[in-house]
């Protein structure tokens, strides 16, 4: 008599476990916005623009309007 | 200190989507989400006009205005960014942006929306810059590697323009000034009709007097 109790019980724990995974929730904790780094400031150099070397605002700067001038095609052309 | 813009010059746009397929490539943007894509106007008639639209990065962005857990922020340079540890992936900024620049993945059991994904400038977001944790959230950071956005730097006509906005806006002068025109193909008056393009508003009839 005991033996099917188990059986059903065991049953209806298979088939709990599997039909509620999706209901697991991640815990959602409030944290506030993250201050973001400088742009001129990189932690990893290997990617770097030919020339470039990171963490001077100035530099940077530089850097921004020479690339963004190297669009400008009247530069090569004209 | 640079104020980073885009503009896309509408008489150089070939609809090529190679902004679209470097954008998605630099950053490994998943499926379903496309941070530019190519508008067409007038598709198909002669004298179609093309653009690259993404985020515009607004000087008063609506995103940021509506944003119910403020994840936006601007930095510097003037880009929009956005965490996404913050955000609730809610939709509203969606909703606000008049070019349509938040998308949403499509991930989980139940197809859920994602977290708010969009243009960043190619300057990733809040995380350390260049990291990994940086690039599975936000793709590469190429403003701090001394680049520009991938999209401008490889269109092939180079009619999406992108960097430092006095310097975009001098090369784009330059360009209409040398051609004759095309200082009027993209704007408000394209977009929305010219005010003495459309018929004079008629006056509402009177009202029957009783």
């Amino acid at each position: 008599m005991t033996q099917p109790i188990a059986f059903i019980a065991v049953a209806v724990a298979v088939v709990l476990a599997t039909q509620l995974a999706a209901c697991g929730e991640k815990p959602q904790t409030a944290t506030p916005r993250k201050a973001d780094e400088k742009v001129w400031q990189s932690n990893d150099p290997s990617y770097a623009a030919s020339g470039y070397k990171a963490g001077d605002a100035a530099a940077w700067d530089a850097q921004n309007r020479q690339r963004t001038q190297a669009q400008n095609e009247y530069n090569r052309t004209r | 200190m640079a104020r980073m813009k885009f503009i896309c010059d509408a008489e150089r746009c070939i609809e090529c989507n190679g902004c679209v397929t470097a954008c998605k490539a630099e950053h490994d943007v998943p499926w379903g989400v496309n941070r530019r894509r190519v508008v067409t106007l007038n598709d198909g008639i002669p004298g179609e006009k093309s653009i690259s639209v993404a985020c515009m990065h607004c000087s008063d962005a609506p995103c940021m205005a509506v944003c119910p857990v403020d994840c936006f922020y601007r930095t510097d340079e003037g880009v929009v960014l956005h965490d996404k540890d913050v955000c609730i992936g809610c939709g509203y900024c969606s909703y606000a942006c008049p070019f349509g620049a938040p998308q949403f993945p499509t991930n989980g059991t139940f197809g859920l929306r994602g977290k708010m994904d969009k243009c960043t400038f190619c300057a990733g977001g809040p995380e350390a810059n260049g990291s990994e944790a940086e690039f599975e959230k936000y793709g590469r950071n190429r403003l701090a590697e001394g680049k520009l956005p991938a999209c401008a730097e490889m269109c092939s006509t180079k009619a999406l323009l992108g960097g430092d906005g006095d310097v975009v806006a001098d090369i784009f002068r330059t360009r209409v000034l040398n051609r004759g025109k095309g200082s009027e193909v993209w704007g408000w008056g394209t977009a929305y009709g010219k005010p003495t393009q459309g018929a004079p508003a008629q006056p509402l009839p009177k009202e029957p007097t009783k």
